[in-house]
């Protein structure tokens, strides 16, 4: 063993323990005051439920939650679907065409946030002026989220679609399947876990966006993340700190269970091998 | 019908709600409000060039700040066990899935002036330390939310290098520091350069957290956009004009990271 390949010592690992203090203070403090009984953000003046209490019985939260989760679905199946096809068709296309578009395709993950926002927003006046409507609202955020979810599922699926043997889908259209069968029945299945992956990234970017929903919502409707956004800017409310708690722990618990289960299919792989060895 | 049809509804989409936005911010950051063209919105700007600056710098300050903290957490993390690092990888990874609007407020709570550090400082007898409203509080709220982005591609290169490398390196008369220098740096500048990217660009741009931790007394690029759409200066004309600057300035800065890491590829021989 040399050096450099050596455990970390007591200051290596003081140190990575140190960092992830850093990251955690802030959201035990959140955690902590969720639960104080006045509306002080730093002084504790006793335990308390309200805030949970009047998180639920706000309509307007509970509202902004749903439009939240019904936006992010929407999305990122429609954004999943789209994206599959594009990622296919991209993928089958001559080199000449596929760069260019792909670059295009790299335009609203390359943006800062804001800039894509804005510029939608734009977008979004320029066609209401064309035909004299005004629909800023859920139909214009849903419009946008698809518009960011799209480059990530064909960036997650993109590598699956180069892992395929090619020769699967001339076998399949040597045994006279159609392009269309052989793309339900050799390609998707080949690509499943990246669509999986895609449709799992679309939904928390969504779920998680501000910025660009804030542009493209034009006042009618309300995300959570806008809502919490007016919140911090309004007033100190505590209903916030029993959010993000909620919000924490339904993440925690998440990727709990991902976790197990990825180390339980890992696991399982090993067995088999060590039973293939024997 | 052939496959590579399946994208031309994408190819459509992309024209109506990637290109077209992009042609619109162009147009409108070239014209006045009755359609002539003009550049005015570009000299305009020039008064706005303290904002231009202090975006930069605070951005700056905080992707160098990220880097020396985020580093040696990659490289530290990359030496523990396979399952030390699958924890930890999971906790630097849990916040980014809070929205950062309330990791944010997190810190409103805790730099305000009679905040949590306040209090903290008073019961230790130490004087008070006036924080939150200035660019320091910015940069630490910029900081804190970008760091797991600046940590996790640093360590996804380091934690790829060949233990052998190691190995090699010092049965070739290498030291410890020798091994960092030439080796461990140059093999994982590549991480370096897509955290720098990932850091830079939201920073630069961000409006939120200039507004939750600067309290309006820090203007940045994206409050400076963010007010002439939504704000009391609507503008949408200027607007475009520094939403088209902002473009620019990222295009460049990812044309000159993405030079810069195939140079260093080639240079480790990648």
């Amino acid at each position: 063993m040399t050096g450099m390949t050596r455990r970390p010592g007591f200051f290596g690992r003081g140190y990575n323990f140190l960092i992830l203090f850093f990251l955690y203070a802030p959201i035990f403090v959140l955690i902590a005051f969720s639960f104080n009984s006045s509306r002080s953000r730093s002084v504790w003046t006793g335990f308390t439920f309200d805030w949970y209490k009047s998180l639920v019985q706000d309509e307007s939260i509970m509202n902004a939650f749903y439009t939240t989760i019904i936006i992010a679905i929407l999305s990122a199946v429609i954004a999943t679907i789209a994206g599959t096809f594009a990622a296919v068709g991209f993928f089958s296309m001559r080199k000449k065409w596929r760069t260019p578009l792909l670059h295009i395709n790299n335009i609203p993950m390359m943006n800062a946030d804001i800039v894509t926002g804005v510029s939608l927003a734009m977008l979004f006046v320029a066609l209401g002026s064309l035909l004299r409507v005004n629909f800023f609202g859920f139909a214009t955020i849903l419009i946008a989220h698809i518009t960011f979810n799209i480059p990530y599922v064909i960036l997650s699926i993109m590598p699956k679609l180069r892992q395929i043997d090619s020769n699967l889908v001339d076998a399949a259209c040597d045994l006279g399947c159609t392009w269309m069968k052989a793309f339900w029945k050799v390609i998707v299945p080949e690509i499943m876990p990246g669509i999986i992956n895609g449709l799992i990234i679309a939904f928390t970017l969504s779920v998680d966006d501000f910025v660009i929903s804030y542009f493209t919502a034009g006042g009618n409707v309300m995300t959570l993340p806008m809502k919490i956004f007016a919140m911090t800017r309004r007033r100190i409310s505590p209903e916030i700190n029993a959010l993000s708690t909620i919000l924490f722990l339904t993440v925690l618990a998440m990727l709990i269970i991902i976790n197990v289960r990825e180390a339980r299919q890992e696991e399982r792989l090993k067995q088999s091998q060590l039973m293939l060895n024997r | 019908m052939k496959p590579k049809f399946f994208a031309v509804p994408y190819v459509v989409w992309m024209a109506i709600f990637v290109i077209a936005p992009v042609l619109i911010v162009v147009f409108y950051a070239f014209t006045t409000a009755d359609g002539g063209f003009t550049l005015t919105h570009f000299t305009e700007m020039s008064r706005f060039l303290p904002v231009f600056t202090r975006s930069f710098r605070l951005a700056f300050i905080s992707t160098i700040i990220s880097i020396a903290i985020g580093y040696p957490v990659a490289y530290i993390l990359s030496r523990e066990g396979q399952r030390v690092q699958r924890l930890m990888i999971m906790l630097i990874m849990l916040p980014m899935w809070m929205n950062f609007l309330l990791r944010t407020y997190a810190w409103m709570s805790i730099l305000e002036n009679t905040g949590l550090l306040n209090r903290f400082l008073a019961f230790l007898g130490l004087p008070q330390l006036q924080i939150i409203n200035t660019p320091t509080a910015v940069v630490i709220g910029m900081v804190y939310n970008f760091l797991p982005f600046m940590i996790l591609p640093i360590y996804s290169v380091i934690v790829k290098i060949d233990k052998s490398l190691y190995e090699a390196a010092s049965d070739l008369g290498a030291n410890t520091l020798g091994v960092f220098r030439k080796l461990v740096i140059p093999m994982s500048l590549p991480g370096v350069l897509s955290g720098i990217m990932m850091v830079f660009v939201p920073a630069v741009s961000t409006f939120v957290i200039s507004q939750l931790l600067g309290g309006g007394m820090v203007m940045m690029l994206g409050d400076l956009i963010e007010m002439q759409f939504l704000g009391s200066t609507y503008n949408p004309q200027l607007g475009s004009a520094v939403a088209l600057v902002m473009m620019v300035i990222v295009i460049l800065f990812m044309y000159v990271m993405n030079r810069f890491g195939e140079g260093e590829e080639k240079a480790v021989g990648l």
